[in-house]
């Protein structure tokens, strides 16, 4: 019984929004502003998921949205909280393609109608040796590749970002070959760990965290996990993939998470958790980020040093 | 003329402001670092943010002479204290990765010293650095004769080359900055080499 109660427990039920953004004003305003701590219902926040949650302390809200890699936005790690609000998220489609059985358009609202949201804290390392703690809002990317019925010859994933320079300032100049774009093994996409992320921390998608959908494969580096998805295709060749074909050395197609492989130019070995200050120290970076028992079995067999 | 007006207001003004007044942001990003004010990584703001103005310093250093031959302006007393200072700061830099980010884990340090080509660059690039500042002073300048005494401060070349190419190996993909500090440094070697052929030229 206590086990389940905790786990049901939420940071929203905690804190309300509404004053963990706003303390101050709140403070400020003295008892009138007491009556928002009954005031905001939490009905609509999605259940946080045991099975697939880590117990780590959670990232601020704040570090979570403004300490972002975002190109799109540029290369600043503050420029996609400052340059995002341009970004228009509704109405938004996502067309998909390929060897499925139901390709097409498919708008933002009827690919969340009737998937099974719920809330799973995840950890996100950074390719560049950072990471966080993120409580994330989504959907097993399963659930939707099922509904549109992959075919027998279907064996990649392939995801495009939006291109729209005239919102998505970074996209004006060439840091990168636009549209970003990633890829999965199929049944990495399949893993239940595999999410289409819609929010987080019981809130709607930031645009600098990739709104209004976006990947997040927590066992491999950050960049695998593509934000403001507006392309799904089911292929039969591994796909090309952004920052793959960027820097081919630096970034393979399957990027995991691994300790024992270092970037040509950096170690991987450790990594600075995002928030702890100026006297943190940094802390060991896991195989597969520590995901190994539920990822590993996928690779069996595989030299992931060579297959980096 | 204006350049010999300019050189006049120069001549007045001291250099020791320098060793104070361009300190300072340094030491207010670290008191910003201390009252958490820089973010969800400030570890890195540091880092990078003492590296850059060390680079910067440097490039201004190297811009004394260009300024004085093509403008007339004669900035080169305040020289010695910018390269002081930029020397501080590449120090500061420096610490901030040893204390701070690497936490002297010294086994860890050694190894990404030999391991990463970025790293054995600034390495070099701040040990160059060392014979710079412990002879700007004019004792040093005495005992060694001007000759020697530049000959050892041309390092500063070789300390602004490992600067920008230190930058650029650390970055993914080209961002624009450390491309931008690499031109600047290339042009103001460029101009210098330059001058030299074409004064070899003239003596022939």
């Amino acid at each position: 019984m206590t086990y389940r109660f905790t786990t049901e427990l939420r940071y929203s039920d905690v804190t309300p929004k509404s004053l963990w953004l706003n303390r101050r004003q709140i403070m400020a305003g003295g008892t009138a502003a007491l009556g928002l701590l009954a005031g905001p219902s939490m009905a609509t926040t999605p259940p946080r998921n045991p099975r697939y949650s880590v117990k780590d302390e959670l990232t601020d809200y704040d570090d979570i949205t403004s300490y972002n890699n975002f190109y799109e936005f540029g290369t600043g790690k503050d420029d996609p909280a400052r340059h995002a609000s341009s970004l228009t998220t509704s109405p938004w489609e996502v067309k998909v393609d390929g060897l499925v059985g139901k390709p097409g358009v498919y708008a933002f609202e009827d690919i969340i109608k009737g998937v099974n949201l719920e809330e799973r804290i995840y950890r996100l390392r950074c390719v560049e040796a950072w990471s966080m703690v993120v409580p994330w809002i989504g959907f097993q990317l399963s659930e939707f590749l099922q509904r549109v019925e992959p075919q027998a010859g279907a064996r990649y994933v392939a995801f495009e970002t939006l291109y729209r320079p005239e919102e998505m300032r970074g996209q004006r100049s060439r840091g990168l070959d636009w549209p970003y774009r990633e890829g999965l093994r199929l049944d990495e996409a399949m893993h239940p760990l595999t999410l289409l992320a819609t929010g987080l921390y019981g809130e709607d998608m930031p645009k600098q965290n990739g709104a209004p959908i976006r990947l997040v494969v927590p066992w491999k580096y950050g960049f695998k996990s593509i934000k403001s998805i507006v392309r799904i295709s089911l292929v039969s060749d591994q796909p090309e993939t952004t920052w793959n074909m960027q820097a081919p050395r630096e970034y393979g197609f399957y990027s995991n998470v691994n300790p024992n492989r270092s970037h040509p130019r950096w170690s991987q070995a450790t990594e600075r958790v995002v928030g702890g200050g100026l006297f943190a120290k940094r802390i060991e970076t896991r195989m597969f980020n520590g995901y190994a028992d539920e990822v590993a079995s996928l690779y069996s067999g595989m030299d992931l040093i060579t297959n980096y | 003329m204006l350049q010999s007006k300019v050189n006049g207001v120069i001549r007045r003004i001291p250099a020791w402001p320098i060793y104070i007044i361009f300190p300072l942001p340094g030491l207010f990003l670290f008191w910003q670092a201390l009252g958490d004010n820089l973010g969800a990584n400030p570890i890195q703001v540091l880092e990078h943010a003492y590296g850059e103005r060390g680079l910067q310093l440097i490039i201004l250093a190297l811009l004394i002479t260009p300024i004085h031959r093509l403008a007339g302006i004669n900035l080169i007393k305040f020289r010695r204290a910018i390269g002081v200072i930029a020397f501080v700061y590449v120090l500061a830099h420096m610490l901030t990765w040893l204390i701070l980010d690497q936490g002297l884990d010294m086994a860890m340090i050694v190894t990404e010293i030999v391991r990463r080509p970025y790293i054995t660059i600034g390495m070099v690039g701040f040990v160059a650095l060392l014979p710079l500042v412990i002879t700007s002073n004019n004792l040093s300048l005495r005992r060694l004769g001007p000759k020697r005494w530049r000959r050892i401060h041309q390092l500063t070349y070789f300390v602004a080359v490992a600067g920008a190419v230190h930058y650029l190996l650390v970055v993914k993909a080209w961002p624009t900055e450390p491309i931008v500090y690499a031109v600047i440094v290339l042009s103001l070697l460029a101009i210098r080499l330059w001058w030299k052929m074409k004064a070899r030229g003239r003596h022939q």
